[in-house]
């Protein structure tokens, strides 16, 4: 057993309104520069739909991810390494950009620079790439909540599948009833194809948190990556020549905050967390001979951090405590492994993504309500699982390589967790948690407990039982925050609680207070104050004087006898140089008489 | 021989090859950011797919011809039974394929340059200068060994190749380009200018050639190093207080 930690992400597809606000979060905060106007490191595809770039889905055109040889074994289904260097010169699967699209701005100096005439000046749309003027024919979402479906609907590979199997009746049924959306970003396999395809080695998974990254200084710019991916989440800066990817925001990550598109999700629906894994087992797992297989295979993969041996062993692979007490509260382990509810992106391409996604029950429970059944209902909810094959069937397209009994089990607990939670929420008056049906709890093989977990995660968590993110080496953590840092302990700083007394050649000895403790404690001591300024203190920090006041020690003594005024600036006990010292009572007196 | 040939023929060597060295250097050291094939395969493929591996193959074919003319001694080929004939016409025949395929190669790429809007939007003046030089470079090479292709053709075994070992020995022997060719002189010394130009246009990607690929592991891991803060080391010049 090697443990290895990553950062995963689970999205609850039930909860996204599609108002594409991670997209443009994260756009801001990586992608608003030149050369990446068209890259979109996540983004909102609204299913059915061709999504982004265009088919990407479709692997047998752009040959992403892995397959299985003919003796079973994995390979690139771009080629292998000769393979590769062969094709060096020309990658012969690289999409265009028109299977992205032409960024463009618009004109609109033109607005305001047009000379008086009879028309309204317009700000036509000017291409990015050429300069010239250009017709918008396409871009990101073009499709966005099923915009031009009866043309392009066809187009989804995933529609084109699941029609094989069924009839072409259900073409109708199916695009009246059925739309959800499907935020995207890189999924940071366990066995990512773009990192073996980068012939530079530039690629790289990091092994402290499995976050796949591009070494912007080694990249060489060969596009191997952008083909290898199967999800298409690579791309191609074309002005410095350089692959660039969604980072997972390894920044905020690193000191314990959640990726931006997470930060700024309207509807809450995504989950980060730490998952344990076993790093000899992901080649065999994503050698699984079905497809259909693939799902159950990364699962075993999983680590249960509640084990005592996995535990130890993690330690052991050098992963720090506190990730593993993040392993054990991480609510993406609950949602993939212990309620089972969370399913992996395309599975098939063999990579062992790890951004999950919960099913959408949505779209069975309008159906359902249209039909003038309660859609909230159970028993109802259930039979129409079965009955609405379609969905189910494009879900299981989605994920699980087809296969839809995970998808109905992911979706009847869905269901079964509605209803075992709304009598007792209904009802109200209680206090504390709501009462679980258990009856219909154990109908999908959960304990109440189980329920109840569940549904407190989906529905009640807040924002630390959402994101639960171990910084980056706590071990390194005082090193990390600041250089200066002599390696011993961070409180022994002169005056600070570690030192008892002064040092052995007195005051002026050791090194100085970390500056960001220094400034810790009198930013706090100044905005909690009553007063401008510190009394207390006979050292003046001329980094943090707010220049109201005159503390002690700063300004000579006065030698007219004015004396201090302003009582409330903490001049008490400084006086003018002629009195000597008094203590706030004499003052009193004194000009009182 | 005069000053400026001498110079030409012992100093101009030297100096290419301190351009060069020197050039890549500096380019690792402070440049890998720009390190770059820079690919424009994501503004137009149609054109690409045909011409950039004609003439990349075609390139490293007459590469691998200069080597061998170069840098193999007439008496080893004679050794090996080859004889100067034999040698001339199998030269002769490869090397013009090796060129017309670059010659088309390269035409056919500066053609889509110039006509596809996005790719010359992104052609900067460096690479300008690089494509002149560069087509120079390979025209003049074309014409000199097509117009002194008759008979045995010219033996730049027994002058050039000689002069171009004896730099590398240290021993600069410039007596021995006395009398070779006027086209010959002017496709070594755009030659020259070409390779000392290597490390500061994007012709450097071809120091980047994947051969690793073939023998690492397909899945890199990386680790934060003990020490380093960021995922890679600090920048010449803006290293931490230690």
């Amino acid at each position: 057993m090697r443990v290895m930690a990553q950062i995963a992400m689970v999205m609850n597809l039930d909860k996204c309104i599609g108002c594409h606000t991670c997209s443009v979060t994260c756009k801001q905060a990586w992608t608003n520069r030149g050369g990446v106007e068209y890259v979109w490191f996540n983004n909102v595809e609204t299913r059915p739909g061709q999504g982004y770039p265009r088919r990407y889905e479709d692997q047998e055109t752009w040959k992403g991810g892995w397959e299985l040889n003919k003796r079973g074994r994995l390979r690139l289904k771009a080629g292998g390494r000769l393979s590769k260097l062969a094709h060096i010169f020309s990658n012969p699967q690289l999409p265009a950009i028109g299977d992205y699209y032409e960024p463009w701005t618009y004109e609109y100096a033109n607005l305001l620079d047009a000379p008086l005439g009879d028309d309204v000046p317009v700000a036509r749309p000017r291409s990015l790439l050429s300069g010239k003027p250009m017709k918008i024919e396409w871009s990101a979402n073009w499709d966005d909540d099923l915009g031009g479906v009866n043309e392009h609907g066809a187009l989804d590979p995933m529609v084109a599948k699941v029609r094989e199997q069924a009839a072409e009746k259900v073409r109708f049924e199916f695009e009246q009833t059925f739309m959800f959306y499907l935020p995207r970003i890189c999924e940071h396999c366990l066995n990512p194809s773009c990192v073996a395809s980068c012939p530079s080695g530039a690629m790289y998974k990091r092994q402290e948190d499995g976050i796949v990254l591009v070494d912007q200084d080694q990249c060489r710019g060969w596009r191997m990556c952008v083909t290898g991916c199967p999800y298409k989440k690579v791309y191609f800066n074309h002005r410095t020549g350089k692959a660039e990817k969604c980072t997972l925001c390894y920044p905020r990550l690193e000191v314990g905050l959640p990726t931006v598109c997470s930060e700024t999700c309207v509807g809450r629906l995504r989950y980060l967390g730490v998952m344990l894994y076993d790093a000899d087992k992901v080649l065999e797992a994503a050698s699984a001979p079905e497809d259909t297989d693939l799902y159950e295979a990364q699962l075993g993969v999983f680590l249960d951090p509640e084990d005592p041996v996995v535990r130890r062993e993690a330690e052991r692979a050098g992963i720090a405590q506190d990730w593993i007490a993040a392993a054990r509260r991480s609510p993406v382990h609950a949602l993939i492994s212990r309620h089972r509810v969370a399913l992996p992106l395309h599975p098939e391409y063999r990579t062992m993504p790890m951004v999950w996604y919960i099913p959408p029950l949505s779209p069975v429970v309008e159906a359902l309500t249209e039909t003038g059944f309660d859609g909230e209902d159970t028993g109802n909810l259930f039979g129409a699982i079965d009955t609405l094959r379609i969905p189910l069937e494009y879900l299981a397209e989605l994920f699980t390589a087809g296969d839809t009994a995970p998808v109905r089990a992911s979706l009847e607990k869905l269901a079964a967790m509605r209803g075992a939670m709304r009598p007792g929420l209904l009802a109200g008056g209680t206090s504390g948690p709501a009462p679980v049906d258990e009856d219909i709890a154990r109908s999908v093989g959960m304990s109440g407990e189980e329920m109840y977990a569940l549904y407190r995660l989906l529905a009640l968590a807040k924002y630390e039982e959402r994101y639960v993110i171990p910084t980056a080496a706590v071990g390194d953590a005082r090193r990390l925050e600041e250089s200066v840092l002599p390696d011993e302990c961070s409180l022994d700083y002169a005056g600070g609680p570690g030192m008892i007394g002064s040092g052995p050649y007195g005051e002026g000895s050791g090194a100085a207070p970390p500056v960001s403790v220094e400034n810790f404690h009198v930013l706090r001591d100044r905005q909690s104050a009553d007063a401008p300024a510190d009394p207390g203190r006979s050292r003046v920090n001329l980094l943090n004087w707010d220049g109201r006041g005159h503390p002690a020690g700063l300004f000579p003594r006065r030698t007219d006898g004015t004396g201090t005024t302003d009582r409330t600036d903490g001049m008490k006990g400084t006086g003018a140089a002629p009195r000597p010292p008094r203590n706030a009572h004499d003052a009193d007196d004194e000009e009182q008489r | 021989m005069s000053i400026a040939d001498s110079l030409l023929w012992t100093a101009m060597p030297y100096v290419t090859i301190v351009l060069l060295v020197g050039g890549i250097v500096w380019r690792y050291r402070y440049d890998k950011f720009g390190w770059t094939t820079r690919s424009s395969q994501l503004y137009e493929s149609r054109l690409l797919r045909i011409a950039s591996p004609l003439f990349h193959y075609g390139i490293l074919f007459v590469l691998a011809g200069h080597l061998v003319g170069l840098f193999v001694p007439d008496s080893w080929t004679s050794a090996l039974g080859v004889s100067e004939t034999a040698y001339h016409y199998l030269s002769l025949t490869t090397g013009t394929l090796a060129g017309l395929a670059t010659v088309a190669g390269i035409a056919l790429l500066i053609y889509r340059r110039r006509t596809n809007g996005p790719v010359f939007l992104a052609t900067t003046r460096n690479d300008k200068l690089m494509y002149v030089v560069l087509l120079a470079a390979i025209l003049t090479g074309m014409t000199a060994k097509l117009t002194h292709a008759g008979g045995h053709g010219y033996d730049y075994r027994g002058t050039i190749a000689p002069w171009l070992r004896s730099v590398f020995t240290l021993t600069p022997d410039y007596a021995r380009m006395h009398g070779v060719p006027t086209a010959y002189r002017i496709h070594i010394v755009i030659g020259f200018l070409l390779i000392a130009l290597v490390p500061y246009t994007r012709l450097i990607h071809m120091f980047s050639a994947p051969v690793q690929y073939l023998f690492r592991p397909y899945i890199v891991y990386r680790s934060r190093e003990r020490g380093q803060l960021g995922t890679r080391s600090e920048r010449p010049g803006w290293e931490r207080v230690p």
